[in-house]
């Protein structure tokens, strides 16, 4: 009891932290734990990318902006006590980079009137901006994944998937779970035989998954994984011999850390994507001069050009873009959380934007609308070259099938509107 | 000086048998009840009560939970995260109403619990549950029942994993607290007043702590240390073993589930079986219990203190204080935490409670130590 009143002591010191006067940026990282080979790089792209906009254009619309980083190591408990303690910095925007605590941070951030950007994870159905009114996943989600892969598929085999078989290996875990059901409709639409494999948590022991689908024998396998599963995952399929280039990645199963480790054997392996690969983009000249050179770089500096350190850049870049958006929309430069979430509403990527900024043709072009939180869901398919040590784009972002997903997303989000009581409407 | 006897007479048997029968002792516990009910729930922000007082509370019940079993009836156990899952979920389906289904028909729903009668119930499920698995302590001993309950953890957790039922067949396999109250006060939920949470989880720890208090030192209380010091003199001296252990199993879950559903309702408001409740749950809440003292009430409180508070102190003074990388704070509480545990195992392996009890000793004596 006693020592409950020292904690006491620390907290409040802890309460007193100071408001700064800058666009807070707050990072939810995990450049520790079981999954911190993803968490490190995207933590430094999206801390680099503001580094080099303060050094370069001092900070956005005259503001100097601050990323404040807090470790969460992907755990629920410390993820909580981020967010409150993040919350007293004044954050503008929420990016967890985690489905478990995206889950729990949904009410609560709408509650306290903060946005959330969940890019390419969280939940779904939070595209329907009516019912999710703080939660963002632009500009593609788990289902857009999935069904971006089995398009893929399609287009491969003429159109035709009928009497194939397709097994999904996920993470069993609210993330791996997310694209069962659509898979299970696409099945049932295109005809193809859809099998489950779940891999259990952390998924350093895949062995009897992978001996069920040596027996199995299927056509293709998706994966949704992440961290030391997915390279788990990808020797274990190159000690079946599983081909490759049958073996399809969702986004967070397709960075380097997951195939560098199997080597040779992965050469073919391919991942999903909804940005652009590589370091072959003028952004990262001035990433070399104003943040590299001038010895800012975030974490060790050795990240730049990785795919995952690309989806932190271009996290980082759709939010800065988002609170520009604001600035306009509100006409202040010192824009709170409330006046982001209008910026994100109203944010609108286009190529002519993205090449000024350095990031021609990096990701698709969308514009977010109240009814659609999501984008347009425009997925692109990499590929890994074991001897050059290189992903390439191998087709381009095409379009998902919306018509399935959305009916989905309107009947995922009304059952949670329902469950807490919220009547759909723009705000 | 201080917790002087001198002058404190007890003139009925019930003042000479109270717990703190040493006035000065008393008086600080009341002391620190009447600041914990109505002085901290005056000055509390969200944080305070998320990042510290929540999880404080919460796995101080645990603690006591897992104390009984093994501090007090000495029968060792590593299903603490799964039991407090069968908390979390019970409370999850009280809460929802549950269903029963018969050949693919909805059989009958019961009505929706109450948010206070959910957590209840949550114990009172998991009280059931931990006298099933409570069952094979009869033949097994030591270790091989550590075996035999981490058996029972990873059973709890693929089974809530597994079976949709649980999770009111969700998509994700997430289950999400609603919105729900207690006399018109929010109590789950994300728009929840701090202080409702924090005394609606202070109710539950100082009745169970009461509660767990009065067990251990009445008649089964002893049968359970007996059962603990010798179970074979314990026998042969009239105590039932299969009741005392049963009892210490039902108990110890009762509390331990209580926690879990406070774990799941009030504190986290969504949470995913593997992620919250797995085998690092079981072991942080045993660690609490050997770090505060093993058979002692304070030291269950003092354990789940030490570890949930000192990660957090460690990374304010690492992080908002000198400034350091968020990742090097992260690794060196893994280092000081872990440095602070052997440092105690050998210092003192009775734990924080004996560190305590000396110190109150010493300050009998203060100042004439002789």
């Amino acid at each position: 009891m006693t020592l409950k009143l020292t904690s006491m002591a620390v907290a409040a010191v802890m309460a007193a932290s100071p408001v700064l006067a800058d666009l807070v940026f707050p990072s939810m990282s995990y450049r520790t734990g079981p999954y911190a080979a993803g968490g490190i790089p995207f933590a430094d792209g999206y801390a680099d990318y503001f580094t080099m906009l303060n050094a370069r254009d001092g900070g956005i619309g005259g503001v100097m902006t601050a990323v404040p980083e807090c470790e969460t190591g992907y755990n629920t408990e410390k993820g909580v006590e981020c967010y409150e303690s993040l919350k007293g910095g004044g954050g503008l925007v929420y990016q967890p980079l985690s489905t478990g605590i995206t889950y729990q941070l949904i009410p609560k951030t709408t509650a306290d009137d903060i946005p959330m950007h969940t890019m390419g994870y969280g939940r779904t159905s939070a595209k329907n901006g009516e019912v999710f009114t703080h939660t963002f996943n632009y500009p593609a989600n788990y289902w857009d994944g999935a069904s971006g892969a089995i398009n893929y598929l399609l287009a491969e085999n003429g159109g035709d998937l009928n009497g194939k078989k397709i097994a999904l290996v996920y993470h069993n875990s609210a993330y791996g779970k997310e694209p069962i059901r659509t898979l299970t409709e696409l099945s049932a639409k295109h005809g193809f035989e859809f099998k489950e494999v779940p891999v259990d948590h952390p998924g350093q022991e895949q062995k009897s998954q992978w001996l069920q689908i040596r027996r199995d024998k299927p056509d293709y396998v998706i994966m949704y994984g992440w961290g030391v599963m997915n390279q788990v995952a990808i020797q274990e399929a190159a000690n079946i011999r599983f081909p490759m280039e049958n073996f399809i990645g969702v986004w967070w199963s397709g960075s380097e850390n997951d195939v560098l480790a199997a080597g040779d054997a992965a050469n073919g392996y391919k991942a999903l994507t909804f940005h652009g690969v590589g370091s072959d983009f003028p952004v990262f000249a001035d990433i070399q001069t104003h943040v590299v050179d001038a010895g800012n770089a975030a974490g060790a500096g050795d990240q730049i050009g990785t795919v995952l350190y690309n989806r932190g850049l271009y996290a980082a870049m759709l939010a800065a873009e988002a609170a520009k958006t604001a600035q306009e929309i509100h006409g202040v430069a010192q824009i709170n959380a409330s006046q982001m979430r209008d910026g994100m509403e109203a944010l609108e990527i286009t190529e002519e934007k993205m090449a000024a900024l350095g990031l021609p043709n990096f990701g698709p072009s969308f514009k977010v609308s109240c009814q659609n939180h999501g984008g347009d869901g425009m997925v692109g398919v990499t590929q890994w070259d074991a001897s050059t040590k290189t992903w390439s784009l191998i087709s381009d972002f095409a379009a998902t099938d919306k018509e399935l997903i959305d009916g989905l997303i309107a009947e995922d989000s009304a059952a949670y509107a329902s469950e807490n009581n919220i009547t759909p409407e723009c705000k | 000086m201080f917790y002087r006897e001198a002058g404190d007479f007890s003139t009925t048997y019930a003042e000479d048998q109270q717990t703190f029968p040493i006035k000065f002792d008393r008086y600080r516990y009341y002391l620190v009840l009447f600041i914990a009910i109505f002085v901290v729930p005056f000055a509390l922000n969200d944080y305070w009560v998320n990042s510290l007082l929540l999880p404080f509370l919460i796995y101080a019940i645990a603690a006591l939970g897992l104390n009984i079993l093994v501090g007090y009836c000495g029968q060792v156990s590593l299903g603490t995260g799964g039991f407090m899952a069968v908390g979390a979920y019970s409370c999850y389906k009280f809460m929802t109403g549950v269903d029963i289904w018969w050949g693919g028909e909805l059989l009958f729903r019961l009505p929706e619990f109450n948010i206070f009668f959910s957590v209840i119930m949550g114990g009172v499920m998991t009280a059931l549950v931990g006298v099933l698995f409570g069952l094979p302590s009869l033949r097994i001993k030591g270790f091989y029942l550590a075996v035999a309950t981490l058996a029972a953890q990873f059973f709890l957790v693929w089974l809530f994993n597994r079976v949709s039922w649980f999770y009111n067949y969700s998509a994700s396999g997430q289950i999400s607290a609603p919105e729900r109250d207690l006399f018109g006060i929010l109590i789950t939920g994300p728009s929840t007043t701090p202080w409702a949470t924090y005394l609606f989880c202070l109710f539950f720890t100082i009745v169970s702590a009461y509660v767990a208090r009065n067990l251990t030192r009445g008649a089964s209380g002893r049968k359970w240390m007996a059962i603990r010091d010798m179970d074979i003199a314990a026998e042969i001296i009239g105590v039932n073993p299969l009741r005392a252990k049963l009892t210490a199993f039902m108990v110890s879950s009762f509390f331990i589930g209580i926690s879990g559903a406070l774990f799941f309702s009030v504190y986290l408001g969504a949470v995913e079986v593997g992620e919250a409740f797995g085998i690092q749950k079981s072991f942080l809440v045993l660690f609490m219990i050997i770090i505060g003292g093993l058979g002692s009430i304070f030291g269950s409180f003092a354990g789940a203190a030490f570890l949930v508070l000192l990660p957090v102190a460690l990374k304010v003074v690492g992080v908002d204080w000198f400034g350091w990388p968020t990742d090097i704070v992260a690794h060196l509480n893994l280092v000081v935490v872990g440095f602070l545990i052997i440092v105690f195992l050998i210092a003192e392996p009775h734990g924080i409670n004996q560190l305590w009890r000396v110190a109150k000793e010493k300050l009998r004596l203060w100042p004439f130590p002789h």
